[in-house]
């Protein structure tokens, strides 16, 4: 009994440790590539530590005009995306989460849960987008997407759990459901804030279809779609030949790992905090009255 | 204040559920959605006649439903084989370790993967042909491509898949565990006795909400690993859709193949759901 609970933990540890392993290595893999030298990644001597340390790759990515242009793409969307995703979520999440004040209040959930069970489909929505002239504007890629319908939800019963007395309290004192919702709920609400804000910010960091679709130009492209152009040996028959130019001009191994790993450096600064809020996150939006 | 949440959803949601009707029109760019004519169910009859589209259907399920259950398995061993750790250090490094790659977006993945798999000079391989193997081209092959899709998909979701399994097996009452091991239960005993059954109701409710997945052979992945060489096994109804649509500017007969997608995932997602709220009392808001 004892031997056989001894051999079930070193199992039971070194399994675990490699599955962490292997969850880091592609990561570790790419830096290593990143600060290497040319001819030996090509030859693929390179495994998790950098050979011929060069710092070449970053130096040809920083002075690249494409990389930048789309860094800062990126960085104009979270900045937009998220704010308008905020704050429409807790601006529909409050109404909604008023049981017996707001009429319809069923009609309306369904109004925003059916849009999350069904669709149009890539086509129409595209048409909708280019109708409205957002094509190859920043706004095709923020507004489709405005209203996060799954945080709505998770702020919603995490408001219906704070006590209505604060509420009106406040109300007695003069305060209209404007300065309730951002006096009262916003502020006892962190860690759901927290944890919506974090997820918006990575899906909005992280998509990249939305800007391959939306953007003719790719001076318009956010980083992520700019990066899936850098790897299309694959995909030749999907591209323009301006995309296919510029591949021809980036295809080394470690400018591409540089440029990669430069675009995972604010997921990886985020990523303590959003594994904090994770579980709790998860945890608040299963409460159900 | 729903206001301008409501305008938004109607014209990125509601407009285009309704722009969905070109699937029953011959499209054509200079009249409009509006003023296109009428061909009833052509569009459909069209796609079921091309000898790909059951080809596409066949693969969709054939990668959905292995990711499916692997998506279902493997968090829950892993989760099991985390809380039998003691050491608190040990656990809480692995987890952060194994729930980062959910956060990498597959274009990184898919890049990371396409250097590593290569056949000729990826590490992948490197090591096959060192333990005496012949290279594979695993993203070139139809024979290994449905098989790369499913282990990349596993790397990526298995860690972020045990945080609901995780907090499954820390609701159960610690009591259990000394009872039996008063009663003289091993380790495993213990896992199959108190564990697994207590966190069954939870398996069951992924299980059944997982349901809604069965079209879905996950759009990204695919669309940045698949190439034309491996069209037979890796082509699935959301890439198909993409390219009848953007490549062949089909979009009337791509709209019809997407509303096809629709309409069966919102009567699997209502079945599932209505399930799930039957069974396991579930309900989403």
């Amino acid at each position: 009994m004892k031997l056989g609970r001894r051999t079930f933990d070193i199992v039971n540890y070194v399994l675990l440790s490699l599955m962490g392993v292997a969850c880091l290595f592609p990561v570790l893999h790419l830096l290593a590539i990143s600060f290497s030298g040319a001819a030996p990644v090509s030859a693929g001597e390179v495994v998790i530590w950098p050979k011929d340390f060069t710092l070449s790759a970053y130096r040809f990515t920083l002075q690249k005009a494409e990389f930048l242009t789309a860094t800062s793409v990126s960085v104009l969307r979270v900045i937009l995306g998220c704010s308008l995703n905020m704050l429409l979520t807790m601006l529909i999440a409050y109404p909604l989460s008023k049981e017996s004040v707001l009429r319809f209040r069923t009609g309306y959930v369904w109004y925003f849960v059916f849009t999350m069970l069904f669709s149009g489909g890539m086509i129409p929505t595209y048409l909708v987008v280019k109708d409205l002239g957002l094509l190859d504007t920043i706004w095709a890629l923020v507004l489709p997407g405005a209203v996060p319908i799954f945080n709505v939800v998770l702020m919603l019963n995490f408001f219906r759990g704070i006590p209505k007395e604060l509420e009106e309290a406040a109300f007695m004192d003069g305060a209209g459901y404007v300065s309730a919702l951002f006096r009262i709920y916003a502020p006892l609400s962190l860690p759901v804030l927290a944890t919506t804000g974090l997820f918006t910010f990575v899906t909005h960091w992280n998509s990249w279809f939305d800007g391959l679709i939306y953007n003719n130009s790719m001076s318009h492209y956010p980083l992520s779609t700019y990066l899936q152009t850098l790897q299309v040996t694959l995909n030749l028959n999907n591209l323009t030949a301006e995309q296919v130019m510029t591949f021809i001009q980036v295809n080394q191994q470690n400018a591409k790992a540089a440029q990669i790993f430069l675009s995972l450096v604010p997921i990886i600064a985020v990523y303590p905090f959003l594994q904090r809020y994770l579980v709790q996150g998860m945890v608040i939006g299963g409460v159900k009255e | 204040m729903l206001l301008p949440g409501v305008v938004l959803v109607f014209i990125f949601a509601y407009v285009p559920m309704a722009g969905a009707i070109i699937a029953f029109k011959k499209f054509r760019p200079s009249k409009g959605i509006w003023n296109s004519e009428w061909v009833g169910w052509e569009n459909f009859r069209y796609v079921f006649t091309l000898p790909d589209t059951m080809q596409v259907i066949w693969n969709t399920l054939y990668i959905s439903s292995m990711k499916i259950v692997t998506g279902l398995v493997v968090p829950i061993v892993v989760a099991i084989m985390l809380n039998e750790v003691r050491k608190l250090v040990f656990k809480r490094t692995v987890q952060t370790l194994v729930y980062l790659p959910h956060f990498l977006s597959w274009v990184i993945i898919g890049s990371i993967l396409v250097d590593m798999l290569s056949p000729s000079g990826g590490i992948v391989n490197k090591i096959i042909v060192a333990l005496g193997g012949s290279p594979i081209y695993f993203l070139g092959s139809n024979t290994w491509f449905p098989f790369t899709l499913v282990v990349s998909n596993i790397w990526k979701e298995f860690g972020y898949g045990t945080i609901v399994y995780l907090a499954a097996i820390t609701a159960i009452n610690p009591t259990l565990y000394e009872a039996a091991r008063v009663d003289g239960a091993g380790r495993f005993r213990q896992i199959w006795h108190i564990t697994l059954p207590g966190m069954l109701p939870v398996i069951v409710l992924m299980g059944v909400l997982s349901l809604g997945n069965v079209l879905n052979a996950g759009f990204e992945q695919v669309f940045v690993l698949y190439s034309p060489a491996v069209y037979d096994s890796g082509d699935v109804l959301d890439t198909f859709v993409y390219r009848l649509g953007f490549i062949d500017m089909q979009y009337d007969v791509s709209t019809a193949v997407g509303l096809f997608k629709s309409a069966v995932s919102f009567v699997l997602i209502c079945v599932s759901y209505w399930l799930a709220y039957r069974y396991a009392n579930y309900r989403i808001f």
